[in-house]
Formats: C-alpha cells, sequence, structure tokens
C-alpha cells in the first residue's frame, strides 16, 4: 500500500528532517503515528500525499512513486486515492455541509464513480455518509462556517471518505475537540475506515489514542534525522 | 471547470461585501466607456444628420468650420455679412440648380430665428434625404399679407406650448438685453414642422422680408430715437433683402461642385467662399477627435484603475484564504487549479461589472435622452452596441482576466509553496 525505502527530506536551506530507511503500510491497516511536535509528523504525510517530494529515496503509494509522477499527475492521483482531514478549519466555509462533502469528487472522476453513477446516488452517497458521522440532516444544507468544531470534523471525515479512497490521512483530526467528542469522533473515523476499507494514517502527539489502532509507529523511532531531544 | 466556477462563484459570494465595491467601481468604468462612445458617435450621426441635399454652403470669408457652424448648427456668428447682389450672382450660375438664402441674428426665447425664403421648406432636407414635414399649418407665403407669419421647429412648440396662431415677438440678437425686443412687430404662428432631430426643431422661421421690416427703424444693433415704424406701415417700404447672412446651394450635379466653389471663392465683388458640408464636418471632427481621444483615454485610465482596485482587493484577500487553499489542494485540486479558481473568481467579477455597468448605460440613456435632445439637440439613442462599444466591452473583459491572473499566479505560488500546511 505505502512503501517507504531510504526516504530523505529536507526544507531548502536546512538539514534533513527526515530519513526513514523503510516503512511499509499494509493496505486496510490503521497506523497510529505519533512523536512530538516539530517532529516532522506533517512533513511525512505531505509526503505521502505526494504534495511534498521527497529530497532522496522513495515513497509510493499503491505501487506507484510520487516522484516520478508530474505535478498535475500526482494532484490527479491524490485527488483518486487519498482522503486527508486536518486538525481543523477543513472545510470551505462558504458551501454547504453537502458540498464540503462532495468536494473530492469535483476533482477526482474515479471517487466520483465510486461514489456514485449519477448525481443524485453521489448525493445519497454524501447523506449516508453524514448520517454515519451523526450530523442531523437539518445541517446538511447549513453553510460550513456555522457548525461546532466537532461538527466540521466529523463533516471533514464524511468527506475524506467519499468515494472510499484507498489510503485516509488524519493530521491531529482530534486536538481541537475535548474527550467525549474525541472518543466518538475516533469510533465513528475507524469503523468507517475499515467498513470502507481504506488504509488510514492517523497522526497524533495523544498516545492515549493509540490502543485502538492496528499498529502504532514512533516517527522518532523510525527518523534517523531526528535530534536527540527527538529521539528521547 | 464547470465545479470551479461554481466554487469561485461562492467563494466570490462569501465575500461579497469588498468585492462588490470593486464591481461597482468596473461598472462606472463601463458607464463612462459606453456612454463616451455612445455620445460620441451620436453626436457624429446628428451632426450629420443635420443637413443634405445641399451641394454647397455660401457666407463671408471665415472658417469653413465656422461657416457650417452657424449656418447650419446656429452656433456662434457670422463674421459679416453677404450681399445679395452676389447671392443672385451665385444663383445665376449654369450648375446651381437652386440657392436659398437665410439670415440669422434674432432670437426668440432662446431659439434661433432664421430668415429665409418659402424656398427653404422645399430644398432643405436632412438626415437621408428627407424633406421638412409641416405637422400642422404651413409655410408662409412670402407676400405682403403673411410678412409677419412665422414656422417653428417642433421643439420650439413643444418646449413653449406654442399652437397655431400664438403670438410671438422676436429679440434682437441672442435675447436678454432689455430694449432689445421687436416688440412692435409681433409674429403669428401659421405652422410648426415635424421633429428632425436636427437645429431646424429649434428654429423660429420667418421670411427674409420680415427680418428687414423689424429691423426697418434700427441702426448698428439698436433703434433709432424718434424713429417707430409701426408693423403695419413697414409694408409701405421696400423691404427687399440686402444683405444675408449665408447660402445654401443645390447644384444641378455634383460634378460641378468644384468648379461652383472655385466660382465663389474667386467672386471679385465680394470675398466669398463656399465650404462643401462634408469637408467641414470632416474637419470639424479633426478638432472635436483630439477631445473625444483625450476622454476616451481617460475613461480607459478610470477602467485601468478599477481593475487595478480588483487586482488590489483579491491579493490582499489572499493570505486570509491561505487555508481556503489548503484545503483545496488536499481534496486533489492542483496549482494550476487554483490559478483557474482564481482567474474565474477575478473573470466573474469584471463581467458582473461590465454587465451592470451596460445596465446603468441603457439606464442612463433612456433616462437621460429626451433631456439631452431638447437641452442640445443630440438624439441619444437606445439601440444594439455597435462594434465599436462591443470591442470596448471585449477589451475591458480581456483586461479583466490578465488582471485576475495577478492574484492567481500568487495563489499558484502560494499553494506550491505551502502544499497542505499554509503559514498563515
Amino acid at each position: 500500500m505505502i512503501e517507504i525505502a531510504d526516504l530523505r527530506f529536507r526544507w531548502p536551506g536546512a538539514a534533513d528532517c527526515l530519513h526513514i530507511d523503510t516503512l511499509a503500510i499494509e493496505a486496510g491497516s490503521t497506523v497510529f503515528l505519533y512523536g512530538p511536535s516539530g517532529g516532522g509528523k506533517s512533513t511525512l504525510l505531505g509526503l505521502l500525499a505526494g504534495v511534498l517530494v521527497p529530497s532522496g529515496g522513495r515513497v509510493s503509494l499503491l505501487g506507484r512513486d510520487w516522484a516520478a509522477m508530474s505535478g498535475s499527475r500526482r494532484d490527479a492521483f491524490r485527488a483518486d486515492h487519498v482522503g486527508y482531514i486536518f486538525q481543523q478549519f477543513n472545510l470551505l466555509p462558504y458551501l454547504s455541509v453537502l458540498d464540503n462533502v462532495l468536494l473530492p469528487c469535483g476533482f477526482s472522476a474515479s471517487r466520483a464513480a465510486r461514489a456514485g453513477a449519477s448525481g443524485e446516488a453521489r448525493h445519497a452517497a454524501a447523506e449516508s455518509l453524514l448520517t454515519h458521522v451523526g450530523l442531523a440532516p437539518t445541517l446538511w444544507s447549513r453553510p460550513a462556517a456555522q457548525l461546532s468544531v466537532g461538527q466540521q470534523q466529523r463533516v471533514a471525515a464524511a468527506r475524506a471518505l467519499i468515494g472510499r479512497p484507498e489510503l485516509v490521512i488524519a493530521d491531529e483530526p482530534t486536538s481541537a475537540l475535548d474527550a467525549p467528542l474525541r472518543d466518538g469522533f475516533m469510533d465513528l473515523l475507524l469503523g468507517e475506515c475499515r467498513a470502507a476499507g481504506s488504509t488510514l494514517v492517523f497522526v497524533s502527539h495523544d498516545e492515549r489514542l493509540a490502543s485502538r489502532f492496528d499498529r502504532q509507529l514512533s516517527l522518532a523511532a523510525i527518523n534517523r534525522a531526528a535530534t536527540p531531544e527527538h529521539a528521547a | 471547470m464547470k465545479a470551479l466556477l461554481g466554487l469561485a462563484a461562492r467563494s466570490a459570494w462569501n465575500r461579497r461585501g469588498t468585492l462588490s465595491l470593486v464591481v461597482l467601481s468596473i461598472a462606472l468604468a463601463t458607464l463612462l466607456l459606453l456612454s463616451l462612445e455612445r455620445m460620441r458617435s451620436d453626436v457624429r450621426e446628428s451632426f450629420s444628420q443635420s443637413v443634405s441635399g445641399t451641394d454647397l454652403i455660401v457666407g463671408a470669408r471665415t472658417g469653413a468650420v465656422q461657416l457650417m457652424l452657424y449656418a447650419v448648427f446656429r452656433v456662434g456668428g457670422a463674421t459679416n455679412n453677404i450681399r445679395m447682389d452676389s447671392v443672385e450672382a451665385i444663383a445665376k450660375h449654369r450648375a446651381v440648380d437652386w440657392v436659398v438664402p437665410i439670415s440669422l441674428g434674432d432670437s426668440h426665447r432662446g431659439f434661433a430665428v432664421l430668415g429665409t425664403t418659402s424656398d427653404y421648406f422645399k430644398r432643405f432636407l436632412y438626415g437621408d434625404h428627407q424633406p421638412l414635414v409641416l405637422a400642422q399649418g404651413r409655410a408662409f407665403g412670402g407676400d405682403l399679407a403673411g410678412l409677419y407669419d412665422a414656422v417653428i421647429g417642433a421643439e420650439v412648440a413643444d418646449r413653449l406650448g406654442y399652437r397655431l396662431g400664438q403670438s410671438i415677438t422676436l429679440s434682437h440678437g441672442a435675447g436678454g438685453l432689455p430694449g432689445a425686443e421687436h416688440a412692435d412687430k409681433p409674429f403669428r404662428v401659421v405652422g410648426i414642422l415635424a421633429r428632425t432631430g436636427t437645429p431646424v426643431d429649434r428654429t423660429v422661421h420667418v421670411s427674409l422680408e420680415a427680418i428687414e421690416a423689424i429691423h426697418l427703424d434700427w441702426v448698428g444693433g439698436a433703434t433709432m430715437p424718434g424713429v417707430v415704424i409701426p408693423a403695419d406701415q413697414a409694408r409701405k417700404f421696400d423691404l427687399k433683402p440686402k444683405q444675408v447672412t449665408a447660402a445654401l446651394v443645390g447644384l444641378k450635379g455634383r460634378v460641378a461642385v468644384f468648379a461652383v466653389q472655385r466660382f465663389v471663392a474667386n467672386y471679385a465683388d465680394e470675398a466669398l467662399m463656399a465650404v462643401l458640408p462634408g469637408v467641414a464636418l470632416d474637419e470639424l471632427w479633426q478638432v472635436v477627435g483630439v477631445g473625444e481621444k483625450a476622454l476616451l483615454g481617460m475613461s480607459a485610465m478610470v477602467a485601468v484603475v478599477s481593475l487595478a482596485g480588483l487586482v488590489a482587493v483579491v491579493l490582499a484577500g489572499l493570505n486570509e484564504r491561505r487555508r481556503e487553499l489548503a484545503v483545496l489542494r488536499a481534496v486533489g485540486a492542483g496549482p494550476r487549479h487554483v490559478l483557474i479558481l482564481l482567474a474565474l473568481e477575478g473573470m466573474l467579477i469584471t463581467s458582473i461589472g461590465v454587465a451592470i455597468g451596460v445596465l446603468l448605460t441603457i439606464v442612463l440613456i433612456a433616462a437621460a435622452g429626451p433631456w439631452m435632445q431638447a437641452q442640445f439637440g443630440i438624439g441619444l439613442k437606445l439601440s444594439a452596441p455597435s462594434a465599436t462599444e462591443w470591442a470596448l466591452l471585449a477589451s475591458v473583459l480581456v483586461a479583466g482576466l490578465l488582471a485576475s491572473l495577478i492574484p492567481g499566479l500568487r495563489a499558484y505560488r502560494l499553494s506550491l509553496a505551502d502544499g497542505l500546511s499554509p503559514r498563515t
């Protein structure tokens, strides 16, 4: 599913911040990636999603090397195969909840096709996902900006899952949520990913969540470029 | 692309507060460009419609434009009169078909008074060789019984509410000076002309003899002290005009026009000139053209300024939208989608601004048209945009597209650099 070999990455004018010898993530697994702030977690996610390209080595998704693709090919490949959830501010405030969920279908024909053959079918798929993440139908046509943070994160999860992408990446999606909301969100995210058969790479520094995943990965442990205090 | 357009529209609607000001400024720039162009072409149109069928205009030696302006448009004044016997000599030229002498200088409540012969109503053509038509009444006959008959233009009748039989008095010169009234010799309206859209609408026509009659007891622009000639008594004097302001000349064939023009210019007894109305108009446009170009240039600058406003507003808002760009990247948009999105947004704003500008122009022309017609005799018409107007609209749109590429390219670079983690 995801294969990393001899990955090196550095921001322009800086030293390597990531150096990972090998990492393989199996299809359909859920992975908890943890590490201290500034440890390169977000950078790694950027590399996994093909937004960043490694300075050296290889990162591949579904057997395709991101670096071998052109810029626009990477964008299309990401649209087809990756769902992404940010820490917060996931939604376009001027779109309705439903349109936010349907957004990836506008950029990827294959995800649109998997979500539904017709516009109505895609709407139905989006509504079904919103129901699964527990968002009341009265909210569906509201502008996303009117939702609470917890509601917005659930809409983001529904959007990441629409069209069943092979990989869902979540970058600390619970850090803005309080404990009960967080647990509810984790339940539905893990449940939906397993139901869709999507691989989930979940980044957090909150290690209490780790036990709910198939696999736990310490970035500090696999990143040879980590400074000693980060490794500690 | 359709999805992006929808996104651009909704994103722009979300920021409608600031963007509406940009739309307004683009609309006003469009209004300025279009109404100036419309005014320019309609002014030219109504000027060139003002006289036709007249091959030459003869007057005292002056500038061609000046002669044209006062003889046809009642603007400015004559430097000198011409003698009636000169006019008669021209009429005898074998190439000349007809001559209509005209005498200007007096006015009635701001409207020019034109002394002429009854031939004027037969010979004077406007527009596409259309003759003057009497809406009511009749022309003056030119006999002594009808000495104080007047035929008024449509605008004079409308503005002053005159009907047939109305008694009017003429003022000496442009009017307004106390004591410069020909109040002792009132005229009677015997005919009202149908509207022509030319200066004829704003003219009071009387016979040349009437002009002589009202000036019998005048010398050098003032009444002669102690000399009073009552209206009826005037008929006993020799009212044959000695001099007139200008003459309209019609030829038997256009080929002779330069020969007759040369004949007039070389006329030995008096310094005369003859101008071709079309040539004089061209000369006028060359003068006016400089001003027109300056105005058009100015309104183009206004358009550039409003598009600069568009660029500034969109650029200024871009930093707050880096989040939005990152979200778009995360759902699969590439930097080029971001560029297209921003360009579409700019195009959308420009198009809406231009559309509102066109509507404003239509409203303005509909509202101000009658006033312009009454005040300046310029017929502003509501009609489909001309080729020039389409070109103006297209150039605003193209400029808008080019301008929107500036924030578009900036957003492209931002989203390339930011990826999924905007550094806001």
